[in-house]
């Protein structure tokens, strides 16, 4: 187990070197915001790949699939085609006409202050709500796989924070990026390593592998049960299954494109076709990732078994477990060492995009109108920011413990961004007419039906079996809302905000400025250069 | 409003760089970069419609939209055929193919080449919309700068 300690450390310890690095590479506020726009195609995908596979990911669709077969792999499908919506969409309009956020392409022709208000609210709520599942979720791993070597969640938990405030008040983007990067190499390295060792128990036959998923094994209240782990259904049940999983995928498919620690990186390219390229590479790095969740699932469900799993710490151990039978210890701490990367790389873009937004969007230009006082404010509002952001995610993470249920934080992040951000940034780019009342109405409800259909929902109401230990439901009386994931309510509910509050007036400042958005989303002319060193 | 300083907004680039230390050094006759000041703050010099205008223009925007309305239609339909499907349609979809290997796998593995496929047409198609961005770019210079001229 202390092996795992050491070789997780060791990634510590070249993570600190490149914020070391990048620390004397970043001065002005492109640089710490942007990485001075110089980071090329390749790494840029491989850093929005380390950004986006979060340990939900890596740990929680394994776990999924070696518990409930081939519904786990639906998740994986949805993570993937998702970036059609930033392929198609997003990517370029937004390189070309914003600065540092998203709030930059709405602020383009709306009014600044409200707009950029509510933007930099909703921003807030998806990463420090995504920043928090990831806190409790690194620390209740570190206190399995290093349950050995004295290390408590509250350890853990504070070591994350602590590391992922300092990539980012020192590094700035630039260390972010590169922490991101290497994340996604070992991730892809571990996983693709794995992936060889199961076809390799099965003879490199996939016959074999595929015969074995037939006909998993496993005890089920102490009766063996043996089920094609192929078939549908063993997740998603009647009466609401199937459309929580279609609520999911609109969750996915449209909130994607809306995550703000995603939309951050498209700033740090050179211009807006090498933003597509950098999208293409991430899709190749994802999309092989999430195909091989059938070997990590799947290989954990038939060669450790879901006993084995079971009896030693649950669902999220299944792929650390699969490589301690496959490759004994080291290679069993080698995958936790890359569980923790994951987990730093992705809170590590979560802080800086919260704390970009803060800065630049509700600092510089709400309070202060768009003018900085003193040289280099707004940079240092960001370090500030990213200190309280991380000090405060330390203590909500602690405050909950490391037995929260914080699964439904995640999806509520999805949903914020698909039902708020995304509908008005797409309004802004493609309806002339939408206004700076649109934008708000849109921003607001959208955010505010995400957040109460999940309060309402099966993640926090509901009644506990008798004799439950922890109390699982934070409301104990049946759920008002019977879907865990609200996009498909919520979603609509969005653009039909936006929409309502554009008829209620009309803007014919924000409508003489479409032409030259249109102009600059789509040719780029005059878009925020690379800048020197 | 003066539009003969050298430093001016459309004096050879369309907007001057921004990047000084601040990020928001004045350009031109403007405190801060375009995208920072609110429709009514910003009078622009510059005639974007004649822009918009432009018939190299027009047939680049609709090329664009020619390939990205149909693409976006096609996956999000293709996407949700998955869940609908196995959702509603559970028997079809536990067929077995191969082995044990049903329709729900092999439609599940295919959403990942049906993305990589429309990502590889779409970067094969932006190669013909850049440089349809090109002429525009180059002919909105010239057009927008003697437009200065004549005003």
């Amino acid at each position: 187990m202390t092996m795992a300690l050491a070789m997780f450390l060791f990634f510590v310890s070249i993570t600190l070197v490149i914020t070391y690095w990048a620390a004397r590479r970043t001065s002005g506020a492109s640089a710490f915001f942007a990485a001075n726009r110089q980071i090329k195609g390749w790494q840029n995908g491989f850093a929005v790949a380390g950004d986006y596979m979060s340990a939900a990911s890596f740990l929680g669709i394994a776990g999924i699939i070696a518990f409930q077969g081939y519904d786990g792999f639906m998740y994986s499908v949805g993570w993937l085609v998702a970036y059609l919506t930033v392929l198609l969409i997003v990517a370029e309009p937004l390189r070309n006409a914003g600065k540092y956020t998203m709030a930059d392409v709405l602020a383009y022709r709306l009014s600044a202050r409200p707009v950029r208000a509510m933007a930099s609210l909703s921003t807030i709520t998806v990463s420090v709500f995504y920043m928090i599942a990831q806190m409790v979720g690194a620390g209740a791993l570190v206190a399995l796989l290093l349950k050995n070597s004295g290390i408590s969640y509250h350890t853990a938990v504070i070591g994350v924070g602590v590391l992922m405030i300092v990539y980012v008040v020192f590094g700035g983007m630039l260390a972010t990026t590169w922490v991101q990067i290497i994340k996604a190499i070992l991730l892809m390295g571990g996983t693709i390593l794995l992936s060889i060792l199961v076809l390799a128990h099965f003879g490199f036959s996939f016959a074999g592998f595929f015969n074995a998923i037939g006909r998993v094994t496993y005890h089920d209240k102490g009766v063996e049960v043996v089920k094609d782990f192929l078939q549908p259904g063993l997740r998603f049940k009647p009466p609401y299954g199937a459309l929580d999983l279609i609520s999911l995928g609109m969750a996915l498919i449209f909130g994607t494109a809306g995550l703000p620690h995603i939309l951050v990186r498209f700033y740090t390219v050179p211009d807006a076709k090498t933003a597509r390229i950098s999208v293409v590479w991430a899709m190749g790095l994802i999309g092989t990732f999430y195909i091989l969740t059938t070997f990590l699932g799947f290989g954990a469900a038939t060669i450790v078994g879901r006993d084995k799993i079971a009896t030693s710490g649950g669902t999220n151990m299944s792929a650390p477990l699969l490589a301690q039978s496959l490759g004994g210890d080291f290679f069993f701490a080698f995958i936790a060492a890359i569980a923790f990367a994951t987990i730093l790389a992705v809170v590590a873009g979560l802080t800086i995009s919260a704390s970009t937004s803060f800065a630049h969007d509700f600092y510089t230009n709400v309070i202060h109108r768009g003018t900085e006082r003193k040289q280099g404010e707004e940079v240092r509002v960001a370090r500030v920011t990213a200190f309280i952001v991380g000090a405060v995610a330390i203590a909500i993470a602690i405050l909950l413990g490391p037995n929260a249920n914080v699964a439904f934080l995640v999806a509520l992040a999805f949903a914020v961004a698909a039902s708020a951000n995304l509908p008005v940034i797409v309004l802004s780019l493609f309806w002339k007419r939408f206004t700076t009342r649109g934008a708000v109405c849109g921003l607001g409800t959208g955010l505010v039906a995400s957040i109460l259909l999940i309060v309402m929902g099966p993640s926090i109401m509901g009644v506990d079996a008798p004799g439950a230990t922890a109390a699982t439901h934070l409301i104990q009386s049946p759920p008002i809302f019977p879907l865990e994931n609200p996009g498909i309510v919520s979603i609509p509910l969005g653009f039909i905000g936006a929409v309502l509050g554009t008829w209620l007036g009309s803007e014919p400042a924000a409508e003489a400025k479409y032409d030259e958005l249109l102009v600059r989303a789509s040719t780029g002319i005059g878009a925020e250069k690379a800048s020197g060193h | 409003m003066r539009h003969d300083d050298e430093s001016g907004p459309i004096a050879g680039e369309l907007t001057p760089e921004i990047g000084a230390a601040t990020d928001v050094a004045s350009v031109g006759l403007k405190t801060k970069p375009g995208h920072e000041l609110t429709a009514a703050e910003d009078s622009d010099p510059v005639d974007w419609s004649r822009v918009t205008q432009m018939p190299e223009f027009r047939s680049m925007v609709s090329a664009k939209l020619r390939f990205i309305i149909p693409a976006v239609v096609f996956f999000v339909v293709y996407y949700f055929a998955l869940p609908v499907l196995v959702g509603y349609a559970p028997g079809l979809m536990s067929k077995k193919i191969f082995g044990v290997i049903n329709i729900a796998y092999l439609f599940a593995l295919s959403q990942f080449f049906m993305a990589w496929i429309i990502a590889a047409l779409y970067l094969r198609a932006a190669s013909k919309f850049d440089q349809m961005e090109q002429t525009v770019i180059e002919k909105a210079k010239a057009e927008l700068g003697s437009q200065r001229g004549t005003k």
